[in-house]
């Protein structure tokens, strides 16, 4: 037997896998691909106090082993959201974990506070969004205001709070202590890396808000990079993110100090994922002898 | 209906134009549910290329269980495409989209394509059993697919160059053969009058370039007529999920809740009048 049951404060997943962030909708678009019951969790896209419209197009851009995106946060806001996204994934049987995006702390605040009655089972707040202007990464480069926004978010918050971490900081331990100073339950990292693409015949930017973050396969090693040195920094878990594509990748995280992980990318290309990581760490268990995956976590040093 | 991923067998390949190309692939499960102005998501074998491409049904073959594309190399992903062989493998993934409306056979149906945009009308030609006339617009005398368009609809001409048929795009052909009647008459017509219909009403469905569905749209509005369009933009997930390909909407969408529709999932067919181009 195989135990693959994670806990992130103080709430059992199935299997640590979850989606990433803004790649997998509400999980209606992707459940044709993938048996939602499979998944540790469901993090669906940012979503903020009122409707957001987001950035101009073109919002997405293919570089070498990754892609750019400046989506900018659309969201429906809290109301329709609340009214038919949470509802559609009461129906299955994996963790809801809402990612909450703003732009002021009253913003976030108000998104936590509505959530407080729905069935959720996990808050993630985005404090590193580097597509809008305001909010967003503003919060997550400063310690101060990491430390600050996370207390006060956990004042408001019913749910556990997993503050997700910009990578675009000189030293991420710096930021996973302050989040855990501010008294968030866990973090998660990596959002995406600022990056530019420029179109060399149309002497354009290829995106129409010029820069957009960096995902997909080519950032693994650097989020690899930085969930160790966050797990090591904290005693929160960390959820880990980042170019993860296959199982290996997962397993990677877990052996740098990740207690779950998320992933984003990987869906475009491949549909079908986030189940098939599920299958594959179940597999490598079998092939180690490897009874509970907990003994996976942390266990390179 | 559901979406389905699948490795498809090239059944043949041909280039038809100058960087297009014809491709027939064996895809039994998507084409049981496809049909005109859908897309697939191509996916390229170069790891280094993450994202699928997009490309419209240009074809369906019912009997062989076949589906045809129709694309012009315009970066390395397609030029992977182009050198496919019977007998290769491609993924793909489909149905995608909406696709063309029906449209009534009493109705004049005019499928409008420009360059590269012309492709995905051929099945619409094919499927629509009214009256139809096929507006064609090329770069030069390179009309890949004409002849096929004439088995199915009378077909006339643009090119930019005014080496063939109206000098100057679709809408130029158009106006330039008076084309389409102005159906400001049918709409005026005091009801329960039964009057009989001159012309059959017309309705445009288009593919191309941004400035041709913007022309074409100001046209039909201009002339009251139907229009529908099918749009164009960078994707990702192709299947509604990450919202990188949306068009703005004159209203607030009913999934977005904000003046936004995702051109893979709700398009990338839209009424004219509910989108801004
Ligand atoms: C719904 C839809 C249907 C389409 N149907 C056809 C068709 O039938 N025939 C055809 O020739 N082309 C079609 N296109 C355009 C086609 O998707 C692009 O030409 C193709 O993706 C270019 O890929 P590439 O690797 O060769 O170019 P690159 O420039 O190397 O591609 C880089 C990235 O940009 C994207 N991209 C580049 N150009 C476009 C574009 N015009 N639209 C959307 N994404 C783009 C690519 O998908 C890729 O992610 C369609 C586009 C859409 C959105
Ligand atoms: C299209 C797209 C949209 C995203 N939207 C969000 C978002 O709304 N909130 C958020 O916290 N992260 C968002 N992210 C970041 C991802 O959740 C994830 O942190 C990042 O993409 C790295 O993982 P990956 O390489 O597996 O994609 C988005 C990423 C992409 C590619
Ligand atoms: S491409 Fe992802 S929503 Fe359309």
């Amino acid at each position: 037997m195989t135990d693959t049951r994670v806990t992130i404060a103080g709430v059992e997943l199935k299997n640590p896998v979850m989606t990433a962030s803004g790649t997998f909708g509400s999980g209606e678009e992707y459940s044709e691909f993938v048996d939602l019951n499979r998944l540790g969790a469901v993090v669906t896209k940012g979503v903020a106090n009122v409707p957001w419209p987001g950035n101009p197009t073109p919002r997405v851009a293919e570089v070498y082993g990754g892609m750019l995106n400046a989506i900018g946060l659309q969201n429906p806001g809290i109301d329709v959201f609340a009214r038919r996204d949470i509802p559609f994934l009461k129906k299955y049987d994996t963790k809801i974990v809402v990612n909450v995006c703003g732009r002021t702390a009253e913003d976030y605040i108000d998104v936590v506070e509505r959530l407080g009655d729905e069935p959720v089972d996990l808050l993630e707040i985005n404090i590193s969004c580097p597509n809008v202007k305001e909010g967003g990464i503003a919060f997550g480069q400063d310690p101060k205001a990491v430390e600050k926004i996370t207390r006060q978010v956990k004042d408001h918050a019913r749910q556990p709070v997993i503050m997700k971490l910009s990578p675009n900081v000189t030293d991420i331990t710096v930021m996973a202590k302050a989040a855990e100073a501010g008294g968030a339950d866990a973090i998660s990292l990596i959002n995406t890396l600022t990056g530019m693409k420029i179109d060399i015949h149309k002497r354009t930017f290829v995106l129409a808000n010029k820069t957009g973050g960096m995902s997909g396969p080519a950032i693994k090693p650097i989020a690899v990079r930085m969930v160790y040195q966050a797990a090591n920094a904290v005693k929160l878990p960390v959820i880990g993110m980042g170019g993860i594509a296959t199982a290996d990748d997962a397993i990677e995280f877990l052996l740098a100090g990740a207690t779950a992980v998320s992933v984003g990318t990987a869906s475009f290309f491949n549909p079908c994922a986030t189940a098939e990581i599920v299958e594959g760490i179940e597999s490598y268990m079998k092939k180690y002898g490897i009874a509970d995956v907990k003994e996976l976590i942390g266990a390179v040093r | 209906m559901s979406k389905i991923k699948m490795t498809a067998n090239v059944i043949k390949q041909d280039m038809i134009g100058p960087d297009i190309y014809s491709l027939w692939i064996l895809a039994e499960e998507i084409e049981a549910q496809a049909r005109a102005g859908q897309f697939l998501s191509v996916y390229t074998k170069d790891a280094s290329r993450l994202l699928p491409r997009p490309i419209s049904i240009c074809e369906i073959d019912r009997e062989a269980g076949a589906l045809r594309l129709v694309y012009r190399i315009a970066g390395g992903g397609t030029r992977e495409f182009a050198g496919y062989r019977a007998g290769d493998t491609v993924t793909v993934l489909g149905p995608l989209g909406n696709g063309f409306p029906e449209i009534a056979a009493d109705r004049h149906a005019f499928l409008i394509g420009g360059g590269i945009g012309i492709p995905p009308m051929l099945e619409l030609a094919k499927e629509l059993n009214c009256e139809k006339t096929a507006v064609l617009g090329y770069r030069d005398a390179q009309l890949f697919l004409k002849e096929e368009f004439e088995s199915y609809a009378k077909v006339v001409v643009a090119a930019e160059d005014g080496s063939v048929g109206t000098k100057g795009n679709v809408l130029d052909a158009i106006r330039e053969q008076g084309l389409i009647e102005d159906t400001a008459g049918h709409l005026k017509l005091p009801a329960g009058k039964a009057v009989k219909q001159k012309p059959a009403a017309p309705v445009i469905l288009a593919c191309g370039p941004t400035p041709m569905l913007r022309a074409l749209k100001a046209f039909a509005a201009e002339h009251r007529i139907e229009c529908w369009l099918s749009l164009e933009e960078r994707m990702a997930c192709g299947v509604g999920a990450c919202l990188a390909c949306v068009c703005q909407t004159g209203g607030v969408d009913a999934h977005s809740n904000v003046h936004n529709k995702r051109i893979c999932k709700d398009g990338p067919v839209f009424e004219a009048g509910e989108v801004e181009l």
